[in-house]
């Protein structure tokens, strides 16, 4: 076994209000390997984007990361310094968000950025720099490239700025890229294009890619191992395979039965329940517990430790889903 | 088609463009051109039997909520006729066109803006009733209760604001309030994309219980194959303001006629599929403003023939009960 680029444990980031100190991410655990496509799915306000910003140490006041690891490549990024942070971003670890804006600068040309992207890593000569983002934007499918270094971000679409994002964030070959919902704001046919264009380059040059999405299915599609994400922390995580066809974890029972894609047209779609609690009225022992079947009394009383089957499955649960359970 | 309980006969609904600083000035001297003309309904043909659900399906910005609130009377088309039980909307006036606008509801997208925020629940889903005089006043609460009853909202919550709520709550809210004036058919415009999974089924088990008990028609606008396939008998795809193909809802996800809808289908994703291959569909959107002459989906075809790029294709029907707007399937005038 190759030791992982990335190794979360027990990551905990409050929000801090006059009340308290509310955890958004309690207790994750995420370990990632090198050139491997790894789903973070959940609903809204379950973590995804703080457990995103916590791993790059973007993470401001009210918020605080008070608890667990973050190694990359063995290097424990909670205790790096801010230059040494700034200098990993937007080299080896980049960054992809639903809105491309994030990254881009309204006021550059997109051949501007790509060279700063480029120049404040690297030491090469300009006509370099823009050599290297002509082939980066024709790699994501974008035509006349050299022509396109001359725009700025409003000249393009939707899709293709989320794509120049994209070859953005490649530039400098990162080993990851943490992407958070890229394509939610987009049509199919466009995030479809965008999924192939992620997943030849991870292939092609062995970047790991952290997905984040609320989609189950775009996971399903493009991801080696999936972790599902609830209240706060992950609930189950294995490959996508033993998650999505064996899993343990009532809650990803119950998010797969709410797709419609699970049931046949007409049927009754197998509904969750209530809502999920918001990061300051967290119920004691299992946070899914009010909204849980399958619950136990211990389950109110008792959060419930990952309990590892005898591969690379992972949940926490009290009473979990039996195993020859197949859907 | 005589004898349809809903139809829209070639609705257009054309928009003009904002103009630009330049054509404004050139507006001021005399000589300016037109404002460009957004055509985001542009002609479209669609009928509904009484009980049916038809789905509408499309990419973001095609028309579906301009189409939708044209049925619902709420925008006027530009052109062609909302036809409503065998009568034009447009010549029913009085009580008859009252009468259209109670039977005729539509549940929106954004479940918060489409409640007023000042108002109490209770009063958000008796206004209808108490505005048209509809029931006495002394039978108002009554009504009230059974349509918050309906939906599986406690009756407790009748004093609240809508910001008190949950996003699928509010969405039953606005589900109530349709449902407090005994309408026949919802226009649902994406009534579950804002919600979470586990939330949207929920709902959509909600609109599957209510449509049962009442025999209620629905035309369902949604851009999630998923949903639109598990809830609707028919469906129609549209593309730039064209209905492109329509037919039963099985008969469309199983063999798509048009290529649009092929690509639609084969880029929605799905829990079933494991590692795809991608497949990129070639181009761009194109921008409404701008549509491609002849058949407006050419550029992004990989079937366009030489005709595509000169004709556009009429929605004809291919097989009993399916019509595609594609040359390639209608070999009779090639
Ligand atoms: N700046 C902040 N101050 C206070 N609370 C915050 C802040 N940012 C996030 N939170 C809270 O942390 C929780 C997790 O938020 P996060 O943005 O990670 O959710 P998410 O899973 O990304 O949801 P979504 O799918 O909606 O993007 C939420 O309950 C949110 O309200
Ligand atoms: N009041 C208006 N004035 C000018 N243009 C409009 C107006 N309303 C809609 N449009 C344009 O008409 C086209 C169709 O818009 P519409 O909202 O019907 O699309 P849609 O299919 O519902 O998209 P979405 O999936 O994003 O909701 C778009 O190009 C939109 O910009
Ligand atoms: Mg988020
Ligand atoms: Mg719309």
């Amino acid at each position: 076994m190759t030791s992982p680029l990335l190794e979360v444990r027990g990551l905990k980031t409050v929000f801090h209000d006059l009340a308290g100190a509310w955890p958004a991410v309690d207790g994750v655990d995420i370990v990632v390997q090198p050139g491997e496509i790894v789903g973070l799915v959940g609903e809204s306000g379950s973590g995804k984007s703080v457990t995103g910003f916590s791993l790059v140490q973007l993470i401001d006041a009210p918020g605080e990361i008070v608890a667990g690891d973050v190694l990359f490549k063995g290097e424990d990024l909670r205790r790096a310094s801010e230059e040494r942070l700034r200098d990993l971003r937007g080299d080896r670890i980049a960054m992809i968000f639903q809105d491309p804006l994030m990254t881009l600068n309204p006021v550059l040309t997109i051949g501007e950025q790509m060279c700063e992207a480029i120049l404040e890593h690297r030491s090469c000569s300009r006509q370099e720099a823009l050599k290297k983002s002509s082939l980066a934007l024709s790699r994501v499918g974008i035509s006349s490239p050299d022509a396109r270094l001359r725009q700025y971000p409003h000249e393009f679409s939707g899709g293709m700025r989320q794509r120049v994002a994209i070859a953005t964030a490649l530039l400098n070959e990162p080993d990851l890229i943490i992407a958070d919902e890229p394509t939610t704001a987009l049509d199919v046919t466009i995030q479809s294009q965008i999924l192939f264009e992620v997943q030849k380059l991870s292939r092609e040059t062995g970047t790991a890619v952290l997905w984040i999405t609320h989609d189950l299915a775009v996971v399903a599609e493009l991801a080696d191992r999936v972790a599902v994400m609830y209240a706060g922390r992950i609930v189950e995580a294995g490959t996508v395979d033993d998650v999505l066809d064996r899993p343990r974890h009532p809650y990803t029972l119950g998010l797969l039965g709410s797709s419609a894609a699970t049931v046949a047209p007409g049927e009754r779609l197998k509904q969750i329940s209530g809502t999920a609690p918001s990061i300051n009225a967290r119920p004691s022992g299992c946070p899914f517990c009010p909204r849980c079947e399958r619950a136990l009394p211990l389950c109110a009383e008792v959060d419930p430790l990952p309990q590892l089957t005898s591969h690379e499955h992972s949940y926490r649960c009290h009473n979990p889903v039996s195993e020859s359970h197949a859907s | 088609m005589n004898g349809s309980f809903f139809e829209l006969r070639d609705v257009k609904k054309h928009f003009r463009g904002k103009p630009t600083i330049a054509q404004r000035i050139l507006a001021a001297t005399g000589n300016a051109p037109p404002p460009p003309v957004l055509k985001a309904v542009d002609g479209v043909d669609l009928s509904l039997n009484k009980g049916e659900v038809l789905g509408l399906v499309g990419e973001s910005g095609c028309g579906k909520s301009t189409l939708a609130r044209v049925a619902t009377g709420i925008t006027k088309p530009s052109g062609g006729n909302v036809v409503y039980e065998g009568r034009p909307v447009a010549d029913l006036h009085g009580k008859e066109r009252l009468n259209y606008l109670l039977k005729v509801q539509m549940v929106f997208q954004d479940p918060y803006a489409s409640l007023n925020p000042r108002m109490r629940v209770g009063k958000i889903v008796g206004e209808a009733l108490r505005v048209h005089g509809l029931l006495p006043k002394s039978e108002i609460d009554a009504a009230v209760d059974r349509s918050l009853t309906e939906v599986g909202l406690d009756l407790a919550y009748r004093d609240r604001y809508p910001h008190q709520f949950s996003g699928g709550q509010r969405q039953r809210i606005g589900i109530a309030r349709a449902l407090a004036v005994k309408p026949e058919f919802l226009v649902c415009d994406e009534p579950v994309s804002a919600l979470d999974v586990s939330i949207q089924a929920q709902v959509i088990n909600l609109f599957m219980d209510i449509r049962e008990k009442h025999g209620l028609t629905y035309l369902f606008v949604s851009h999630d194959l998923g949903v639109v396939r598990h809830i609707s008998d028919r469906v129609a795809i549209m593309y730039l303001g064209r209905i492109v193909e329509v037919g039963s809802a099985s008969a469309i996800f199983s063999t798509p006629a048009h290529p649009y809808s092929a690509a639609l289908i084969a880029a929605s994703p799905s829990t079933a599929r494991r590692k795809r291959a991608f497949q990129p569909l070639k181009g761009e959107l194109p921008s409404p403003l701008a549509p491609p002459g002849g058949c407006p989906f050419h550029p992004r075809c990989e079937h366009a023939m030489a005709k595509c790029r000169e004709v556009r294709p009429i929605l004809k029907q291919i097989a009993p009960g399916r019509s595609a707007a594609c040359h390639l399937h209608h070999s009779d005038n090639t």
